[in-house]
């Protein structure tokens, strides 16, 4: 790493210090790896709005354009998506919430921290198999 | 409701010259999309399958419509607010990151307005 990069900070000393975390030598941990997933999953979620109002336009279309909708998103490739996107909303309404609550100021001592963190991991995961069961029952 | 300091107040809107007001609509849509989404995401679930009839008599209830069109529009707003702190932060050549800003927020506008006429078009569809 060059360390008169262009991320870095000039301290009273004259050393260079890093600005930010250097994702090359910062080891993976629980919570760098769920925050830089709330980034990806808010990202995915955006792009898969697309489809949502693909769904709700055909179906304003008429009844063609709906049964076109409808074979798309029940095709093989649309349900993978479909869910992927179901686990990107519970992980990131999950995770948002626990923003939320560190927002309104508790959970910032480490073992709150992995404790909200694997408790978001499990969430969502049980959220996402719940409204899959939902869907393939009903 | 405002989290200025009074010392804030008189400096000015600090470094991002429009102080917090990006940070609480990003929360206050966020608070309003954990209810919407949940009733959303597993609305949606238990309709799988539904034909066209099934579907235009679900979004032709008043409620539904406007629970969607309230999803809808939290849902674009707060996505237009995350993907420009994304773009602000990773994108330096300032060309390309207005670019991004304006083709995003264009985007966000146009999608989430489809997205209510679709189902108002729906509601008043059924109601004939």
């Amino acid at each position: 790493m060059d360390v008169k990069g262009s991320r870095m900070a000039k301290n009273v000393t004259g050393q260079g210090r890093p600005l930010s975390p250097h994702l090359q030598v910062y080891r993976p941990q629980l919570t760098s790896m769920l925050s830089i997933l709330h980034r990806m999953t808010g990202v995915a979620l955006s792009v898969g709005t697309l489809l949502l109002v693909y769904w709700l336009a055909a179906a304003a279309s008429g009844p063609e354009a709906f049964e076109t909708a409808q074979s798309v998103v029940g095709s093989f490739f649309g349900i993978i998506l479909l869910f992927g996107w179901s686990w990107a909303l519970f992980y990131h309404l999950c995770n948002g919430i626990r923003h939320l609550v560190w927002d309104a100021g508790y959970g910032f001592e480490l073992p709150e921290l992995y404790r909200s963190g694997w408790i978001v991991v499990g969430a969502s995961g049980a959220l996402t198999v719940l409204v899959w069961f939902i869907a393939i029952v009903f | 409701m405002s989290f200025k300091s009074h010392l804030g107040r008189v400096r000015g809107l600090g470094s991002a010259k429009e102080g917090s007001g990006h940070w609480w609509s990003q929360r206050l849509s966020a608070i309003a999309l954990v209810p919407l989404t949940i009733w959303f995401a597993f609305s949606v679930a238990a309709h799988t399958g539904a034909d066209y009839e099934a579907m235009r008599a679900w979004v032709g209830s008043p409620v539904v419509a406007a629970l969607l069109i309230l999803t809808i529009t939290a849902v674009f707003y707060h996505a237009y607010l995350g993907l420009q702190v994304v773009i602000e932060d990773y994108v330096h050549h300032e060309g390309v990151k207005v670019a991004g800003l304006i083709l995003v927020k264009g985007a966000c506008i146009v999608l989430g307005l489809v997205g209510v006429l679709s189902v108002l078009s729906l509601l008043f569809a059924s109601s004939q």
